[in-house]
């Protein structure tokens, strides 16, 4: 069935203009359909879609807590393997809810093979609490935990943890990378997710206007920006299989890093030290020449 | 059938005569025999569930939590660190009111680590929303476990259920079980309806929404009817228990309270040694009363009163303690006199904390206080049994 002209999240909810968190769980529900059972980590989605008694969701849907989305997921399917069912369970978290606090149990759910496909949308920061340092925050980054000035002119002073590969790591039936400003490529790895059994993770890049500090008309704009760079490139793993990752977005031109930093204010620091951007930049470079040979046209 | 199994395995036998369908579980000790034992049922195929090998108590509960809300029967167990590493989302499940059932091996919490009973871990779940009790006996055990599944799946209840069985003493001790027939369980609890909402994709709902000021301290009152409610509800069930199985159950159960002056109160295994004990007083015509509590959460509040208004001295003989003011059940049953005329002398005992044995001769220390008090003489409200004292005191530099 298509169920790509009905809408399973309805508007009218709380999330900011611009932010990219919708557009990513629009497109998930139309593309999964109505025999499906959500499960949302604690965050701005589950606190902005669902204020009591009002709902805007279509399909069923369920918060437990922060860091047990990929638990609970894990209950549901259990249960649905005990009744016979066949439908879609997903998980939305953000990354906190998902690199951070929910990490082991993504961990274990991974591990244990549930039949449960896990959404993390990662706009780099815990931003329903008000912009605070992830594991998923970017170095460089400013948050109000990793605050700029004279003794840390940087931000944050760690890399991002490198989630997709992590739990490609564990396994996992199948693992991408993707960006809705990708929207074939996002669509098409959604799709292939749903359609294998076991559990499957989708690591998607999810701007936050107000974290990000951007505009909110340029949301679209800034997250393809992030893949045209190559900072967050797109790609997709089965079983576990790092060695045959495949590529499947590269840019016919990269443009540079500094065209991804310029218009966030989170980065606006690190455009006064040429040092800075040029380490962003050559980690890019680093990472596309290692996996460059995994892009197959 | 009469069996000899240990405590965990009432349990876990009352999980499989009541079908449950979902048992996530995480293995601790005293209660990892209740998942092997699961595990057995299922690789036996004498039991069709699925057994969700979770990587921690958290996600136990949070996986209970996912099954029971897609309309299936759920059971776990755990104890102690386990319990107190669930505590957040034991008041999600109650808040929920999904009925799932918990079986508890009662153990002190660390540190310093100690892995022997008391009742501090299902004490400081007290406020969770979440009906507990609490088990003399494996039989005890086994039938509460039952039983719990008709009270919390009650239309009127929807809360969540703990059923605490004492560690070692219990757990993995084994004694004689009458186990009920599969067919007459079947008829005593029914086949499982979900009567709240599920998630069902036929017919959408938001489970767990955001509740603002204006709707959150309704959902709180009716958890506190629901709870007020349970009290009818665990009576009707106990009642009709008994009526088809033969075995009774209270929850204040009173024992030797004919003209009772001091009556000792207690809850789980220490019963079965306070029994004997106060027996052997009325033999030497001595007017001592035994209350054993089997339900802790709803409070029986109303029992207690009538039971106790006319006795001289009521002494909690109870295995936790809230530092700053004593025991839980004694606070409760100083509370619950607080505004009545009648009442009795109410004393707190400390006992068997971290596994120390109660005796006859931590129940002769008891009743030393209780017959001072009854006299009239000054005793102190919270007194620890058993303790030696003195060595604490000069570590702190009191002595």
């Amino acid at each position: 069935m298509n169920y790509e002209k009905e809408e399973f999240f309805a508007p009218g909810h709380g999330m900011c203009a611009g932010c990219a968190a919708p557009i990513i769980v629009r497109w998930v529900l139309k593309l999964a359909g109505p025999n499906t059972i959500v499960v949302n980590a604690t965050g701005c989605l589950e606190v902005a879609t669902t204020a009591y008694p009002r709902t805007s969701w279509r399909v069923p849907w369920m918060h437990v807590a922060f860091e047990n989305a990929a638990a609970a997921a894990s209950g549901i399917e259990a249960a649905a393997k005990v009744k016979g069912e066949k439908l879609n369970i997903i998980a939305f978290g953000g990354d906190g809810g998902t690199a951070d606090i929910g990490f082991q149990a993504l961990s274990g759910m991974v591990e244990r093979g549930h039949n449960v496909l896990y959404v993390l949308y990662d706009n780099e920061a815990y931003m329903n609490t008000g912009i605070q340092r992830s594991g998923a925050t970017p170095w460089g980054a400013w948050t109000t935990t990793s605050k700029v000035g004279n003794a840390n002119p940087i931000g944050k002073l760690e890399p991002k943890k490198p989630m997709a590969r992590i739990i490609a790591a564990h396994n996992a039936k199948y693992v991408a990378t993707a960006n809705p400003a990708f929207f074939q490529d996002f669509k098409k790895k959604v799709q292939k997710a749903l359609s294998y059994e076991g559990p499957k993770f989708l690591h998607v890049i999810s701007s936050c206007t107000t974290g990000w500090r951007h505009d909110p008309s340029k949301t679209i704009e800034i997250m393809k920006l992030a893949t045209d760079t190559g900072l967050f490139p797109l790609w997709e793993v089965i079983d576990g299989d790092l060695e045959n990752m495949r590529i499947t977005y590269k840019p016919k031109k990269f443009k540079p890093i500094e065209e991804y930093l310029k218009p966030q204010g989170r980065f606006r620091h690190l455009l006064k030290n040429p040092e800075y951007v040029k380490k962003i930049q050559e980690q890019i470079d680093a990472w596309w020449a290692k996996y460059g040979h995994h892009y197959h046209k | 059938m009469k069996v000899m199994i240990r405590g965990n395995e009432s349990i876990a036998y009352a999980f499989k005569l009541a079908r449950v369908k979902v048992i996530p579980a995480y293995p601790i000790t005293p209660s990892t025999l209740v998942p092997e034992k699961i595990s057995e049922f299922i690789a036996n195929g004498e039991m069709d569930a699925e057994f969700v090998t979770v990587e921690s108590e958290h996600s136990a509960i949070s996986a209970a939590i996912g099954a029971s809300a897609h309309g299936v029967r759920v059971g776990t167990a755990t104890a102690s660190q386990g319990l107190a590493l669930m505590h957040e989302v034991l008041f999600i499940a109650s808040g929920m009111r999904l009925p799932i059932v918990m079986g508890i091996g009662n153990r002190a919490l660390s540190a310093p680590i100690n892995i022997w009973c008391d009742h501090q871990d299902m004490m400081a779940e007290r406020d969770t929303g979440w009906m507990q009790f609490y088990a003399e006996s494996n039989q005890e055990g086994l039938d509460l476990g039952i039983m719990a599944y008709r009270i919390a799946e009650d239309e009127r209840i929807l809360l969540p259920a703990m059923v605490g069985i004492d560690a070692f003493v219990l757990t993995h001790t084994v004694e004689p079980v009458e186990l009920p027939e599969q067919k007459d369980v079947d008829d005593f609890i029914g086949e499982f309806v979900p009567h709240y909402v599920t998630l069902d994709p036929e017919k959408p709902a938001t489970l767990g929404s955001f509740g603002f000021p204006e709707h959150y301290m309704e959902f709180k009152y009716g958890q506190w009817i629901a709870m007020e409610r349970a009290k009818k509800v665990i009576d009707e069930v106990f009642q009709e228990f008994e009526e088809r199985f033969g075995r009774k159950y209270k929850r204040v159960y009173p024992e030797f309270m004919e003209d009772a002056e001091i009556v000792l109160i207690t809850m789980g295994s220490m019963t079965s040694t306070t029994r004997e004990f106060v027996r052997r007083l009325r033999a030497q015509g001595k007017k001592v009363g035994l209350l054993k509590l089997t339900t802790f959460r709803p409070f029986p509040k109303e029992e207690l009163k009538a039971l106790l208004k006319d006795v001289k001295v009521a002494a909690v003989v109870e295995r936790n303690i809230s530092f700053g003011f004593g025991g839980a059940v004694y606070g409760e049953l100083a509370a619950t006199f607080a505004n009545e005329e009648r009442k009795p002398r109410i004393l707190d005992f400390i006992v068997g904390l971290g596994g120390r044995d109660i005796t006859f001769k931590t129940l002769e220390e008891v009743v030393k206080i209780a017959e001072k008090a009854e006299k009239g003489e000054d005793v102190d409200e919270v007194n620890w049994i058993d303790v030696n004292k003195e060595a604490v005191l000069k570590a702190e530099g009191l002595l």
